[in-house]
């Protein structure tokens, strides 16, 4: 039997994780294994527990504004750990000049305020077929 | 699979979080990473730890991998949760509390999901036992939360249990399950600042002494016709050993060195006389018949059509068949089909 495996974790300073909470409860529901590993996690601690964990997909719940510092860093640190191929989402709130330059750095979906649950779902079972095939 | 093996020995985490994950999913191939690996593992000491949620396990691991680790040792930690019945989906947080080891290479935290199949989470567990064994970890210290059997099958895979409480969850004798008790080698008494800690510790006592051979033995001694006895009432100098009860408060790191005590007096307890033997001995046996249940019940569901199990179903709803006839026909069957 085969799960697909979660890491959601919130990198920098700022201290609302109920965000993060919310999505590890919908993506608990949608039947995968989610690893929610709290606040103020710094790029390492984040590439190192998805390494740990053998994640498909890191979740990244930033709401600091700090995503354009953080989010190529943690990017770098799960590529020098091995981990190219684990998908990384950013949930928060991201303007759209930013989205555009988070894709260009390998993030492979940005989540505003306002998606549904069902998209982020959606998106990561999508992300899941794809690499089988 | 194979390919991790010498990765793993090398010391290689990645390839140690691959195989971890193929032994979840019981992925083809695995098994020839696991022989290959078997004749590596037995140095780990294995400790588990059990107790009711809101005890603070994950804190008191945290501690207690802290403690190894001043002392020079390696430390792998399998944090098991449960699974969600209905969805299949698990959130598992333990992590949360385990910030402080984050960043020491010399620590490997590994979370697992129960997921629910028969027998596949007590063979999971043993299996990621043996990988982190295997991959040189001194202490692996195994986590899940005490609620039922399976729980109770994952610590007997360990060789020093640790099974906690703590004041003010209940009714002391409540707190106390049948069973638990039996599988203890220590007691933590963990938020020990609370109130009602003592009331807490009390009861344990009581309820170990009671239920332990070796006050048996006194009590008999004591109210016996010659009353010579005059036996310490918590002694582990003779052939039994009696649970101590630690207290502590792990937030805090208060009495995690008087539990690292304890664990390493059960360890020399254990490796007194021939102890040790005998315990590997009776695991690696249960373990056997656990694995020549499931993989009989495996052979049978693989050659037996779901309408002949449909149909002896429904000889026993209608009261033509019993249950155990019906079982001994669906055996046969497997017998028929085996020799063929």
């Amino acid at each position: 039997m085969t799960a697909i495996r979660v890491l959601i974790a919130k990198p920098g300073l700022d201290g609302h994780d109920r965000g993060a909470k919310v999505i590890a409860r919908a993506l608990r529901d949608a039947g995968m294994e989610v690893i929610y590993t709290g606040l103020r996690q710094t790029p390492e601690m984040i590439a190192e527990a998805a390494l740990q964990e053998d994640v498909d997909v890191v979740g990244l719940s930033i709401l600091s504004g700090a995503h354009m510092a953080l989010v190529p860093r943690i990017r770098q640190e799960m590529d020098s750990s091995g981990l190219q191929d684990v998908s990384l989402l950013v949930g928060g709130i991201i303007p759209d000049d930013d989205v555009k330059a988070l894709h260009e750095m390998g993030v492979s979906a940005v989540f505003g305020p306002g998606t549904s649950t069902e998209d982020i779902v959606t998106h990561i079972r999508k992300l899941m077929d794809a690499r089988q095939t | 699979m194979i390919e991790l093996v010498e990765p793993i020995r090398a010391g290689d985490r990645r390839a140690l979080a691959r195989l971890l994950t193929a032994v979840e999913n019981q992925r083809e191939g695995v098994q020839a990473a696991l022989t290959a690996l078997y004749p590596s593992t037995g140095h780990a000491w294995v400790i588990g730890l059990t107790g009711a949620p809101g005890t603070g396990k994950s804190s008191l691991v945290t501690e207690l991998a802290k403690a190894y680790r001043a002392q020079g040792e390696t430390v792998a930690i399998l944090a098991v949760d449960p699974t969600s019945p209905f969805t299949g989906g698990a959130i598992l947080g333990d992590r949360i509390r385990m910030r402080e080891l984050s960043g020491d290479k010399g620590v490997f935290i590994r979370s697992m999901a129960t997921r629910g199949s028969l027998g596949g989470l007590a063979r999971a567990t043993r299996d990621g036992i043996r990988v982190l064994d295997a991959a040189g970890f001194d202490r692996v210290l195994v986590e899940t939360v005490g609620a039922g059997q399976s729980e109770v099958d994952i610590v007997r895979a360990a060789y020093t249990t640790i099974v906690i409480e703590a004041p003010g969850l209940g009714d002391d004798v409540q707190a106390i399950k049948a069973g638990i008790l039996e599988i203890a080698d220590v007691l933590v008494v963990n938020k020990a600042d609370r109130p009602g800690v003592d009331s807490t510790v009390r009861a344990l006592r009581t309820m170990l002494e009671l239920g332990h051979p070796a006050s048996r033995e006194q009590m008999v001694a004591h109210h016996g016709k010659s009353m010579v006895a005059e036996a310490p009432t918590t002694s582990n100098n003779h052939d039994f050993w009696l649970p101590p009860v630690i207290r502590t408060v792990a937030t805090e790191g208060e009495g995690i060195n008087e539990l690292v005590a304890a664990i390493e007096a059960h360890r020399q307890y254990l490796t007194q006389a021939d102890r040790m033997h005998q315990l590997e001995q009776q695991h690696l046996q249960m373990e056997l018949v656990d694995r020549v249940r499931d993989e009989l019940v495996k052979q049978l569901f693989a050659v037996l059509p779901a309408e002949t199990l449909r149909d002896v179903v429904n000889q026993v709803q209608s009261r033509s068949l019993d249950p155990q006839t019906a079982v001994n026909q669906l055996l046969a069957f497997q017998q028929v089909n085996v020799a063929k």
